[in-house]
């Protein structure tokens, strides 16, 4: 057992990491999507997000959390390579987070700009996220075509972020929110489809590695499902979002789990593309982990622990259920 | 000696951890024990259904919850900060700092944010109990991730429990890492910390809804409890100070030397009240002292023997921590009589002067001050070591372009700059608006014990 820790450890994070990006993923694209001319809405929509954003947000501090206390070695690399992207998506979080809490209790006439940070800060974290994964997923390679791919992959992840968005919006709202939401997370489907097919297609040809993984025989035969539901479910989701309203609000929340799932399909695209390598082509899980005797001590915490968090964010859940009501601490 | 560059960069990444743990810090002071107090309100309401408590903790737990929100935001940036400034830091005590930071994630932040989404929108979604226990679970919370990040903290300072083996710290028993020798002081002079600075705040803001002419029973609640408290928990933090200072004298002796600029080694030390510590010629300035006292504090005994600055080939600069001490030990003082006075004038004169009302006020954020000083004390004076004899700051810092941490340096300064003053003014604002509530119809209820909260006499 205690053999495969630096990999159960890369799995763990990535866990994490995916979780991050489903919920705070929405989080994050409902206040892209905000409408600067309409408080009301501005107001529903962050209610739908109010009681979850800082949990959701704690899976990047776990995400982080591992990368450092299980891989200290590419903690560093990693966060000297992106030292100002880093910072820039910090200083995005921090607008999202802190306006969350000051549009509600500052002077009323300052309302709107605290919302005009909040979008701010959703678009740069998007943005940043998207930008960091990119360089990432090169190995911080500095040449030209590896910052344009990190440029598209900004973009794949702004749109993925604002689509996912959308659709919590359309499973927790009703109305005009609802609908306007639908409107923006189809568009944003079709961003995000477009990056993802991009992706796909640029990644094996820069890198040999994940050509080698992909497009050879018998993986190939294996691996084309993968493409094929995803784009089954960008389809069915598009299909659905053309039709809201529904009547009686059927099915409000296939969208939102459709592409909650598309996230996971996405991830394992990924993961499959370079596990088990802490930073791809540069760095092993195993080359980088810390000493088995700390990473056991941790595997304990998590082991008994995790459980208890997976259980109780359900219940979290499980009380905000349904269509958001006005948020109020009275 | 170090490469230019790398000063600068190293300088710069000292600036900016400073900063940011610093802005960081105000938050969890205030939110550690604030936590505690709504519990106790909610707990008071929920035995007595008496309406003022539910109106204070409605109150307050804004207060809470924008105070959370900066904490939690300023939070994530340390985190990030080790990797990307100080990636010396993880790779040499990687093995102790990863586990325990590591139990900080797992059984304190996704605890704190879960349930503080129930504690804040949830009171009429689920059961009161659960409510209750929500907010207990988030005090809770708070407290669990003081625990854990004060024992890295300490055994920085006062390192035990490991073995270094090509330069890599490994534990040899994680029962001597966690209760190092410091972490007991440490733990309970920050949590009292805590509890004064949430005290006055509490004191304050309510001091400033009564001379603004708030009426209702609220505030008057909210101040005696605070008044009470703090009267309570200050002169035991005295005490811990105290002991504090007795077991940094037997681990970081240079620190003491410091702090009570003593730069000969000297039986019978003189308390030196006011100096002008001056590093270049080794001597104090206009010093002011109180014979013998140093040494009967931190010895108990008249002619008790400290170790000199002299004494020590490497000791952290002494202006800071000589100054530091002293506003971090007068403002406790202060706080010392501004609660013991207004505790007086609630038990017995049933009123609180306008006087002291507006010095409660003043005193609103004493407690980030004290704080603050004494962080940096503690912190300066491990200098030049970063792990007390394990590793020194300058070995941890990273080889980033001193560029790049100086422009993030400055839009971070701009950045908590900004969010302070916006904070500061929406915590009165949210109390002057307070004030326009009308109150609730009280005939029902019973008649307080104390006169003070019933308002007539002032
Ligand atoms: C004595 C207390 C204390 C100290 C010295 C620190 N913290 Fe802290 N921290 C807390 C007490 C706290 C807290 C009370 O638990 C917070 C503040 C408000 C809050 O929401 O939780 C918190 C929040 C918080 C968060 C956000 C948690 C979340 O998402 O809920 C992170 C990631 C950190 N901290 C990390 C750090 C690091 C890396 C530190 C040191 C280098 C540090 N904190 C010093
Ligand atoms: C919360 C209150 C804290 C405050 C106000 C604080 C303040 C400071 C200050 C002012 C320094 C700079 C000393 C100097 O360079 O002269 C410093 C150094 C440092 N402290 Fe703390 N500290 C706090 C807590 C912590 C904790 C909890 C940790 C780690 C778990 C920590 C880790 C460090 C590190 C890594 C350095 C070296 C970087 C540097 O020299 O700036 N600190 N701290
Ligand atoms: C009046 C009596 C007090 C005494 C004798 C005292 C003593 C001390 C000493 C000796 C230290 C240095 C610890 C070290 O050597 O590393 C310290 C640190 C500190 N003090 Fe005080 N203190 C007093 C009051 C206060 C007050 C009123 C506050 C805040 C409300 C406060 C907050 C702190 C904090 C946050 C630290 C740094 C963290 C730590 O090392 O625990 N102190 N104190």
């Amino acid at each position: 057992m205690s053999q495969y820790l630096p990999e159960v450890f890369l799995m763990l994070m990535g866990f994490s990491i995916l979780l991050y990006a489903i919920l705070d993923g929405y989080d994050l694209g409902v206040g892209m999507i905000m409408p600067q001319n309409n408080e009301a809405h501005r107001d529903t929509m962050i209610a739908s997000i109010g009681p979850f954003w800082d949990a959701n947000e704690t899976w990047l501090v776990l995400a982080v959390g591992i990368l450092l206390i299980a891989f200290p070695m590419a903690h560093g690399l990693v966060f000297e390579a992106l030292y100002f992207p880093t910072f820039l998506l910090l200083l995005g979080l921090i607008l999202r987070g802190v306006s969350f809490d000051f549009r509600a209790k500052a002077k009323d006439q300052h309302k709107g700009r605290w919302d005009l940070l909040f979008r701010l800060g959703s678009w740069l974290a998007a943005v940043m996220q998207g930008y960091m994964l990119g360089r990432y997923v090169t190995g911080f390679d500095s040449g030209f075509a590896a910052h344009l791919f990190a440029v598209l992959s900004a973009l794949c992840v702004s749109a993925a972020y604002a689509y996912i968005g959308g659709a919590w919006l359309v499973m927790k709202t009703t109305g005009l929110v609802q609908q306007r939401a639908a409107f923006w997370a189809r568009r944003a489907g079709w961003l995000a489809a477009l990056g993802m097919l991009t992706i796909s297609v640029v990644n094996p040809l820069i890198s040999a590695d994940v050509a080698a993984r992909w497009l050879t025989f018998p993986a190939v035969f294996l691996l084309v499902p993968i493409p094929l539901m995803c784009l089954v479910l960008l389809v069915a989701v598009d299909r659905y979002l053309a039709h809201v309203p529904t009547r009686d609000d059927i099915g409000c929340w296939f969208p939102f789990v459709a592409v909650a799932f598309l996230f996971v399909l996405n991830f394992f695209g990924l993961a499959y593309s370079y596990f088990p390598d802490v930073v791809p082509g540069l760095l092993s899980a195993r080359d980088a982990a810390s000493s088995t005797a700390s990473l056991t001590v941790i595997f304990y915490g998590v082991a008994v622990v995790l459980p208890f968090i997976l259980l109780y964010t359900a219940f979290a859940y499980r009380v905000f259920w349904g269509k958001t009501q006005k948020l109020s601490y009275y | 000696m170090m490469d230019p560059a790398l000063a600068q960069t190293l300088m710069l990444s000292r600036m900016q951890f400073a900063a940011n743990i610093s802005f960081h810090i105000l938050f969890p002071t205030i939110t550690i024990a604030l936590g505690w107090m709504l519990f106790y309100f909610k707990v008071r309401h929920d035995l007595s259904g008496h309406p003022v408590w539910l109106r204070i903790y409605r109150f307050w737990v804004k207060v809470f919850a924008l105070s959370f929100a900066l904490g939690v935001v300023s939070g994530i940036t340390m985190s990030f900060q080790f990797g990307t400034n100080w990636p010396g830091f993880m790779q040499t005590v990687g093995n102790i700092a990863g586990p325990l930071l590591g139990y900080e994630v797992l059984t304190a932040f996704f605890m704190e944010a879960t349930f503080l989404g129930i504690m804040l929108f949830g009171m009429n979604r689920v059961p009161n109990w659960v409510h209750t226990t929500s907010t207990a679970l988030v005090a809770i919370g708070t407290t669990l991730s003081a625990f854990w990040i004060l024992v890295l903290n300490s055994w920085m300072h006062t390192p035990t429990g490991y073995e270094l083996i090509d330069g890599v710290a490994h534990v040899t028993s994680w029962k001597e890492v966690i209760f190092n020798p410091s972490m007991p002081y440490r733990l309970s002079h920050m949590l009292l910390a805590s509890g004064l600075t949430a005290s006055f705040l509490v004191a304050g803001i309510s001091a400033y809804r009564l001379l603004k002419g708030d009426t209702k029973a609220a505030p008057r609640y909210a101040l005696a409890t605070a008044v009470f408290v703090a009267s309570l928990l200050m002169p035991i933090q005295a005490l811990v100070g105290d002991l504090h200072g007795l077991n940094t004298l037997e681990h970081q002796p240079q620190k003491i030397a410091a702090i009570e600029a003593v730069w000969e080694t000297e039986a019978g030390a003189p308390l030196v009240l006011f100096a002008w510590p001056d590093e270049q010629s080794r001597e104090n300035r206009y010093e002011l002292g109180v014979p013998y006292l140093a040494s009967l504090i931190l010895t108990h005994k008249v002619n008790g023997e400290i170790i000199g600055l002299n004494a020590f080939e490497h000791h952290p600069p002494v202006k800071p921590l000589f100054f530091g001490f002293r506003l971090m030990v007068g403002l406790g003082l202060l706080m010392m009589a501004a609660s013991w006075l207004s505790t007086f004038y609630i038990l017995r004169r049933h009123q609180i002067p306008v006087w002291l009302l507006r010095v409660l006020t003043g005193m609103t954020f004493s407690g980030w001050l004290a704080s603050l000083a004494g962080w940096y004390v503690t912190e300066i004076g491990r200098q030049p070591w970063l792990v007390t004899g394990v590793l020194k700051t300058a070995d941890a810092v990273t080889s980033v372009a001193g560029t790049q941490v100086g422009v993030s340096l400055a839009l971070y300064l701009a950045l908590y700059a900004f969010l302070l003053i916006a904070y500061i003014q929406t915590l009165f604002y949210l109390a002057r608006k307070s004030i326009r509530v009308a109150e609730y119809d009280d005939t029902e209820t019973t008649k307080p014990g104390l006169r003070f909260l019933m308002g007539q006499a002032s």
